[in-house]
């Protein structure tokens, strides 16, 4: 299959080949129930590292055995006496476990600095906080990059497919290793409140709160179509090389960062982006006539892509959004998502946003009533806001003042008080 | 632990009270359009009941999230069919009935996900609201109808003797009728009489299944 208007994208992707568009990211995986070990390739960046499944390996949603296979993860905060104070953070598609502190790689803000510190909505001076990077993550935990022993090479798309189930459950390994046996709070927004929701239906003895946001229950058509774009863009580079690039000089940048352009604008909202740029011209006065990037937007969106490509892994990304893709909690209840929640004792505490069109309202609502269905605990708030998806990074007020609000209710329930550890 | 409890006591308004009272300790309960979540705050920190609430605005969502209650965004008229038979022991409905457009079907869910309903509404019927319309010929505007009729989104204007007609024909049961008259008065009742149905002002009525 070849693209059939790949000739006009030919300034930023050059034409793709036969061979990378057709390449499955199971064509030559091990059958299922072979364990799979994985050596890290990244050991120099700051935080925790765990090595798990050495003893028994964890098995994937794929039927594959995992192990040995590192995490990394960060904390923050302290835990207290009887470890009930420890808040899981689950970050989003491009997120990491640097919550709150610089970035190793780009010396930027933590992506929840605003959220997670010292005295902020998430207390670090009353909760423990960790967060785990993902697995199929490229910052430290199991992923495409790392080594395959059985090669002595990096796997590529012959690492396994994973799900977000299997990234749940590494977490749930590291709060055991952690010695907790409950959480008092699972939150993440995007990917992160996939996870949480996850989290809460798979293991929900182990979670006193759990907090969605700009979530879904299941990955929608429309951001499956998303995704595959992105993909497409990364296997249309050259430079991806059937996903075997990391022994090269070169790697997919330009697919990468297409990729990440595209993605970025369904991060945002159409009155945000007008708001922002408008038609606004780039440095100059006209129009040029030509490809540059005449527009405001243009220049932006180019340089999310350019900066995104230093930091993040392209076999990463393809098999994170592959994870979304996948995600769908109805699918093994007959189609019936309030079943994944029965009998839960979570309480849930759901936020979306009126302006996201990625992960609308309406799919925080349908979760809302499912666990309605079940007679769940469950607060469910819209916050007005024009920021689109990426709201819940951003400055909120309206939205730190519920998620304080609420972990303030929940904490009182849970003994925790008010009081500092 | 962060709240001073008696303030929000305090903020009660008189029908919440009766309502509170009602209640047993320990139960179940759902309020649908719980406002701010005043009663809702006071029934889950001093009766120790598993609370939650429906609220159709933002705002009053936002404000009852904030406190650490269970409430949801929704719609009393379409949000309720989502809920399990015998979800709660209670559920309320205080001074939402007036804006409700299909108000028996509200009322047979109330009693299809709760065992009992506890209804508080205006009394169309009390005596100065009869008077205003009488000798003034306006629409009546008072403290509990606060509203100017073009603005008002109350739908439905009706009496203390046309609920209990009404909850007879839907074969529903009355526990409990507390009646409050203009000076704040409180009486339980077992009927309403002409009498009464003039005097009172506001009433909260408990309801069972038939």
């Amino acid at each position: 299959m070849t693209l059939p208007n790949a000739h006009k994208a030919r300034r930023l992707v050059p034409e793709p080949t036969l061979m990378n568009m057709t390449t499955s990211p199971n064509d030559g995986v091990t059958n299922a129930g072979e364990i799979i070990a994985v050596e890290p390739a990244v050991t120099d960046l700051p935080g925790h590292r765990l090595v798990l499944g050495a003893d028994k390996p964890m098995r994937l949603a794929s039927g594959q055995l995992l192990g040995p296979f590192t995490v990394a993860y960060q904390t923050y905060g302290t835990l207290n006496a009887d470890k009930s104070n420890a808040i899981l953070v689950c970050h989003a598609l491009t997120g990491d476990q640097y919550v709150a502190e610089a970035h190793p790689v780009t010396g930027r803000p933590g992506w929840w600095e605003r959220v997670v510190g010292p005295g902020l909505t998430v207390d670090t001076e009353r909760y423990f906080v960790i967060c785990v990077n993902v697995l199929a993550g490229c910052m430290g935990s199991a992923g495409p990059k790392d080594i395959d022993p059985r090669t002595g090479h990096p796997f590529g798309l012959d690492f396994p497919l994973i799900t977000i189930t299997d990234m749940v459950a590494a977490q749930k390994l590291v709060v055991e290793h952690l010695g907790i046996e409950k959480l008092f709070a699972v939150i993440g927004g995007s990917m992160g409140a996939m996870q949480t929701l996850e989290w809460a239906a798979r293991y929900p003895e182990m979670v006193f709160c759990a907090i969605p946001i700009a979530g879904a229950a299941r990955h929608s058509a429309q951001n499956i179509a998303f995704h595959e774009v992105g993909r497409q863009a990364i296997m249309a580079d050259p430079n991806w090389a059937g996903g075997d690039y990391y022994g090269h000089d070169t790697r997919p940048e330009r697919g990468l960062a297409v990729a990440r352009m595209a993605a970025h604008i369904t991060y945002l909202s159409d009155s945000a982006l007008h708001t922002k740029f408008g038609r606004n011209l780039q440095d100059r006065q006209a129009v040029t006539f030509g490809f540059d990037a005449d527009f405001q937007i243009e220049s932006y969106l180019r340089h999310q892509g350019r900066s995104f490509v230093d930091r993040f892994d392209a076999n990463s990304y393809l098999y994170i959004t592959r994870a979304m893709d996948y995600f769908d909690m109805a699918a093994e209840h007959g189609d019936n998502l309030a079943l994944a929640f029965e009998k839960s004792p979570v309480r849930f505490c759901l936020i979306s946003f009126t302006s996201d069109w990625l992960f609308p309202t309406s799919e925080s609502r349908r979760i809302v009533h499912a666990l309605n269905a079940v007679a769940a605990p469950v607060s469910f708030v819209e916050i007005e806001t024009e920021s689109g998806h990426d709201a819940f990074l951003l400055e909120e007020p309206e939205f730190f003042r519920i998620l304080s609000g609420f972990l303030q209710g929940a904490a009182d329930i849970h003994g925790l008080g008010s009081a500092r550890v | 632990m962060n709240k001073p409890e008696s303030g929000i006591a305090a903020r009660l308004r008189i029908d919440q009270r009766l309502i509170a009272d009602m209640i047993a300790p320990g139960s179940r309960v759902l309020d649908v359009g719980c406002g701010d979540g005043i009663l809702l705050d006071r029934l889950v920190h001093e009766r120790e009941v598993d609370g939650r609430g429906i609220e159709l605005s933002q705002e009053g969502v936002n404000n009852c999230v904030s406190r650490g209650l269970a409430v949801v965004q929704g719609d009393a008229q379409t949000d309720l069919i989502n809920y399990p038979d015998d979800a709660f022991d209670y559920v309320i409905l205080s001074q939402t009935l007036p804006a409700i457009f299909d108000v028996k079907g509200l009322l047979a869910e109330m009693l299809r996900i709760g065992h009992r309903a506890i209804v508080s509404f205006p009394n169309f019927a009390y005596w100065r609201l009869r008077a205003d319309l009488f000798f003034g010929g306006r629409s009546p505007v008072s403290r509990r109808l606060p509203y100017a009729w073009h603005e008002s989104p109350n739908i439905r204007f009706f009496t203390l003797t046309d609920f209990t007609v009404l909850l007879d024909e839907m074969g529903l049961a009355t526990e409990k009728i507390v009646t409050i008259d203009g000076p704040g008065n409180v009486a339980t009742r077992e009927h309403i009489g002409p009498w009464s149905n003039l005097l009172t002002e506001q009433a909260v009525f408990l309801i069972s299944r038939g």
